[in-house]
């Protein structure tokens, strides 16, 4: 468990980072590690540079500006954890942000990377996916704004070219009555979700869904959006009828695969209960009914 | 320091055609790669398992379990015997795996091991086969079941680790270790590497604190041999701490077993018999650990807390392409799995006749008039009220109430599950009756030291890998004489020094060491009795203990504590009471003359070169006259005198 | 393969080092300063035996490397007690026997000060949440 020889750099300015980056083909960006360096220590990754963007000012912070929320890429899963304005007005955020890992993970973890990675069993990717999240990527050329529907390829694929560095994140400001929920099933703390759905309601006046976002964690090489539920509830008012459509709608878009943690089967099941406890307790905050 | 590093097999099953270590050598900080062929060459390739079977320390030609060790990497950092592991070139040629116990057994299986004739280790039985098939023959009904009861490794928080060190101009191996049974450890390597000098006086086993066992920890994995072999190879000490991932993947494994069983019983609930047919996968070698004298540990306790008349138990053990163990996890050897099926068996024989499962175990439980109860598979039961236990358990957890709780949410479609299970667990191994290891029986041992001040030092031949024997036998020895358990020092784990044990594993420290070191600590009480008559001028008869005294029966004030005993027993006892205590009489005051002769060569006016030599030495001893003639150690030569005095009270 | 003079603050005690830039900083702290309090269960950043406090916050040691913590001021459990008296929490898994073979219990002893610095007066919830969940 001894990871491979490699060159370490610590930038101290986003320009210098892409350009190590854009030096270095074999290079890789290291944020939290907590994806990275165990992966190092099995030798699965063998980069022979890595660019240390722990150091970067102004990488780290959560702030409502305009119509997004902004997160910087190197703002910790515990920060978030911490941030009365995240528990506040971002349940969904702040579900996910408390299931991933563990407390000691979550201290060094970051939300950037858990986006970067692409590891389709991740949790916030799902969560972006519900939110309609745009991520913003820094180059050589500058900043970019990537809608995250784009942003997955495949599985530890991204759009980002290899001198890009993922540095914020934005998620729509919350309006009135809106809410969301994060549901993961897991055989254990710290373990990947066998199956987690991400929810996030905004509702009419009259109680109908304005719009709906339903994210899918580990049941496919990327997370995956369940585009047909959401449209599926577009306009409805929430009831046991269009719980079941939209549960059955984001239970056949998933495309898991039978492995240690379960059936297909099984995962497509969790899909449909996850989907509709997800919805119920979305509908509920968004209602004002509870955090 | 070297350290070492393991390459493993990726492939459960395949030959080894080439290993090339050359850019491997190359790697900074390798110092060198140990391969089968180099441990072949002392006769170090293989070792004998508990179960005489043969297990590879390098395989020479071929793997047989996925993670198999195949060469180790020896370097001077942890990071550069990595960088080295990472550099063997293996050149395997896969074959077909078995890893199907059942399928193992089919005619035209693939052969694990190409030194036996099968892929069957071994057929044993026990119990009257005809008897039992008659009672199932005569049975009102008869229920039937397969379980398996799957591998589990047992990942204790700490891994398995050494460091060898060899100290060549003594001739010595001091092996720092994590294991739960340091003498059988001894003992095992002076057997595995006697031919190579290592005999078992030259062998130090230490096991430290160590982080958790389970059974893992008892038996010997290569790895240590390696660290061993290199260490005695090099002169240098060796230090092997496996990784997390090799601890999941290669160290010994409890359980699996595949068992089918049937019960037979009266239309009443009487059970009447009970048949066992298990196969039990041991992977490529059989190397549980397991001291009993049965190749099925304890299986055969399978009759549990039950009056059968009748029990038949089959087991084959059977290679496969997995590695090997049966290690006493979480319960004795078999225990856990005999339970299971029994009860599990109970359960589904209570369904089947509508009883209430409680009832029907109250039915047949042993009664307490049976006791000392003989089971019909051999097993001596001392003492027991089952029924009593559990009737007061179903008291507690108001199983009534629970039941009809149980039926209301049924009614309601909502499931309720309430699980009993009794269980006769076999612990404290063990009786010579039933258990051996390499011939040793089994046992355990105490060794205690009371100092001049009452404190005490007691050593075990256990080892505590967090059980807490440090209290436990403390209390153990506290009560026995009175002396508060925060003044006895518990030390276990150090073979140069603890007493010979057979080591914690299996429930059996505090019932057999835990027992020794009460035995002891009556010696101890009673001698402190002897000594205490002596202080008080009473006849022994004439005394009585309380917690921490001795007093005078009806002169609570004549006392002396167990203190003022333990400092008497240095410098005021009885005559004749010191156990082996030297005591002179008189301070032996040497004293040495050097003897220097100072050569003058005739009509030569300077001495000579050297000018000293040492002439010859002097000793004598100052000896009281009226005993010198009695000495015989006192001896003459040439040179001087030399005498020396003894005075053995 | 780089090389980096690093220099960092364990228990209050400055410390410069050179070092391979793939040295974890569990090993940095075990091996180099000899503070071998703090062990190594899984070497996958899941079981905590290796939990130090980085600039006060529980964190892995397993899962960083040593370069990444020039310039920190690390706490391991050998800095716990103070002139030779036991740390209230060293004190508290004694007196409950918080602890069986000890060998993840430094781990345990880290993340528990974190977690009562944060919050002195923690009900079991926040206890299970803030040791492991």
């Amino acid at each position: 468990m001894i990871p491979a020889s490699f060159d370490y750099t610590c930038p101290k300015t986003v320009a210098e980072a892409v350009s190590l980056l854009g030096q270095n083909p074999e290079a890789k960006i290291l944020a939290g590690g907590h994806s990275l360096i165990p992966m190092m220590r099995f030798r699965m990754a063998t980069p022979a540079m890595l660019v240390d963007i722990n150091q970067l000012e102004g990488l780290s912070y959560i702030k409502e500006e305009g119509d997004w929320l902004e997160i910087g890429a190197m703002t910790r899963e515990s920060e978030l954890d911490r941030s009365e304005l995240v528990r506040k007005s971002y349940s969904l955020l702040a579900d996910t942000t408390r299931v991933i890992a563990d407390p000691l993970v979550r201290n060094l973890a970051t939300v950037g990377g858990n986006i970067a990675h692409a590891d389709p069993a991740n949790d916030h990717p799902a969560t972006m996916l519900a939110y309609g999240a745009e991520v913003t990527a820094t180059g050589p050329d500058g900043e970019r704004s990537i809608p995250i529907g784009d942003f997955f390829l495949d599985a530890f694929t991204t759009s980002l070219s290899h001198d890009e560095i993922l540095t914020a994140i934005r998620i729509p400001r919350a309006v009135e009555k809106s809410g969301g929920a994060y549901f993961k099933l897991e055989r254990k703390v710290g373990d990947y979700a066998t199956v987690a759905v991400a929810a996030q309601l905004v509702l009419n006046g009259d109680g109908k869904i304005a719009s709906a976002g339903i994210g899918l964690t580990n049941v496919g090489l990327t997370p995956i959006k369940a585009t047909a539920a959401e449209e599926a509830l577009t306009g409805k008012v929430l009831d046991d009828a269009s719980i079941k459509e939209a549960a059955r709608l984001a239970s056949e878009v998933a495309e898991p695969i039978e492995d240690q943690r379960g059936s297909e089967e099984y995962k497509r099941h969790l899909v449909r209960t996850f989907t509709s406890r997800a919805l119920r307790k979305a509908q509920e905050r968004a209602e004002g009914g509870g955090v | 320091m070297l350290y070492l590093d393991i390459v493993r097999s990726p492939y459960a099953h395949a030959k080894i055609k080439n290993i090339n270590i050359e850019e491997a050598l190359a790697t900074p900080g390798v110092v060198s790669v140990v391969t089968g062929k180099d441990l072949d060459a002392h006769g170090l390739a293989s070792m004998p398992t508990l179960m005489s079977d043969k297990q590879m320390v390098l395989p020479i030609d071929k793997v047989k379990y996925q993670a198999q060790e195949v060469a180790a990497v020896v370097a001077t950092s942890r990071y550069a015997a990595a960088d080295g592991v990472e550099a063997v070139e293996v050149d395997y040629e896969p074959l077909p795996v078995v890893v199907d116990p059942f399928k193992a057994l089919e005619d035209g299986a693939t052969k694990v091991r190409d030194d036996k004739d099968s892929n069957l280790i071994w057929h044993w039985e026990t119990g009257d086969k005809d008897a039992t098939d008659k009672v199932f023959d005569e049975a009102d009904i008869v229920v039937e079941q397969s379980m398996y009861i799957p591998r589990i490794h047992v990942v204790s928080i700490e891994t398995c680790g050494c460091v060898a060190s060899f100290e060549p101009i003594e001739g010595k191996l001091t092996l720092y270790m994590t294991t739960q049974a340091p003498h059988a450890i001894r003992t095992v390597l002076a057997l595995v590497a006697g031919h190579v000098g290592l005999s078992e006086e030259k062998i130090r086993v230490i096991a430290p604190d160590i982080g958790g066992g389970f059974g893992g920890k008892v038996p010997i994995y290569p790895g240590y041999i390696i660290a061993v072999a290199v260490s005695f190879l090099t002169g240098k000490p060796v230090k092997w701490i496996e990784d997390r991932s090799e601890n999941l993947q290669a160290d010994s494994f409890a359980r699996d077993y595949h068992i089918k069983a049937a019960l037979s019983a009266k239309k009443d609930g009487t059970l009447t018999a009970i048949k066992i047919k298990t196969v039990a996968d041991h992977g490529y070698t059989d190397a549980a650990a397991n001291p009993s004298k049965f190749p099925a540990g304890l299986f055969h306790i399978c009759t549990g807390s039950y009056d059968f008349k009748q029990a038949h138990v089959e087991v084959d053990g059977v290679y496969t392409n997995k590695p090997p163990g049966g290690i006493a996890y979480r319960c004795s050897f078999r225990v856990t799995e005999a339970v299971h099926c029994l009860e599990r068996m109970t359960d589904i024989m209570a369904h089947e006749l509508d009883i209430d499962p409680a009832e029907l175990r109250m039915k047949n439980f042993i009664r307490p008039e049976q006791f000392p109860y003989s089971s019909v598979l051999g097993w001596e039961y001392d003492s027991g009220d089952y029924e009593k236990a559990l009737r007061k358990a179903m008291e507690m957890i108001e199983y009534d109430k629970l039941r009809e709780e149980q039926k209301e949410k049924r009614a309601r479609g909502e499931l309720m599950g309430i699980g009993i299970s009794s269980f006769t667990e076999v612990v404290g191994a063990g009786p010579s009756k039933d258990y051996d290891i390499l011939g040793l029986k089994m046992f355990d041992s105490a060794e205690i030291r009371v100092h001049p001040t009452g404190k005490v030092m007691a050593r075990f031949g256990t080892k505590s890998q967090g059980q807490g024997h440090e209290t436990t036998y403390a209390q153990i020895i506290a009560e026995e004489l009175g002396i508060p358990p925060e003044h006895i020092q518990i030390e276990e784990g150090d073979t140069d020094t603890a007493p010979y044990g057979l080591g914690t594993y299996a429930s059996r420290s505090t019932p057999v060491a835990g027992a020794a070191g009460a035995l002891a600590a009556r010696k101890i009480h009673d001698k402190a009795k002897k000594i205490a008559a002596h202080l008080l001028e009473a006849s022994e008869e004439d005394l009585e203990w309380e917690q921490g005294k001795f007093f005078v029966k009806g002169s609570p004030d004549r006392s002396k504590t167990i203190q003022e005993i333990a400092f008497a027993a240095y410098t005021n006892h009885p005559q004749g009471r010191s156990g082996h205590l030297l005591r002179p009489t008189q301070l032996d005051l040497s004293f040495r003359l050097l003897h220097l002769c100072r050569r003058h060569r005739p009509g030569h006016g300077r001495s000579q070169d050297p000018p000293f030599r040492r002439r010859g030495r002097l000793r004598c001893s100052h000896q009281p006259d009226d005993r010198r003639g009695a000495d015989p150690w006192r001896s003459h030569d040439g040179d001087g005198a030399r005498a020396s005095r003894r005075d053995l009270l | 393969m780089s090389t980096h003079s690093i220099t960092l603050k364990v228990n209050g005690e400055e410390h410069t080092r050179e070092v391979e830039a793939r040295l974890l900083l569990v090993h940095l702290i075990r091996e180099e300063l000899e503070l071998t309090g703090t062990h190594i269960g899984c070497d996958t950043t899941s079981c905590g035996a290796c939990t130090i406090l980085l600039n006060g916050r529980p964190v892995k040691s397993c899962t960083m490397f040593a370069v990444q913590a020039s310039g920190a001021e690390i706490a391991s459990v050998e800095g716990l007690a103070t002139n030779g008296n036991l740390h209230p929490i060293q004190e508290g898994f004694t007196e409950k026997h918080g602890l069986q073979c000890g060998y993840c219990t430094p781990g345990m002893m880290m993340t528990t000060v974190a977690l009562l610095k944060d919050n002195p007066n923690p009900n079991e919830e926040d206890i299970r949440w803030g040791v492991a969940d």
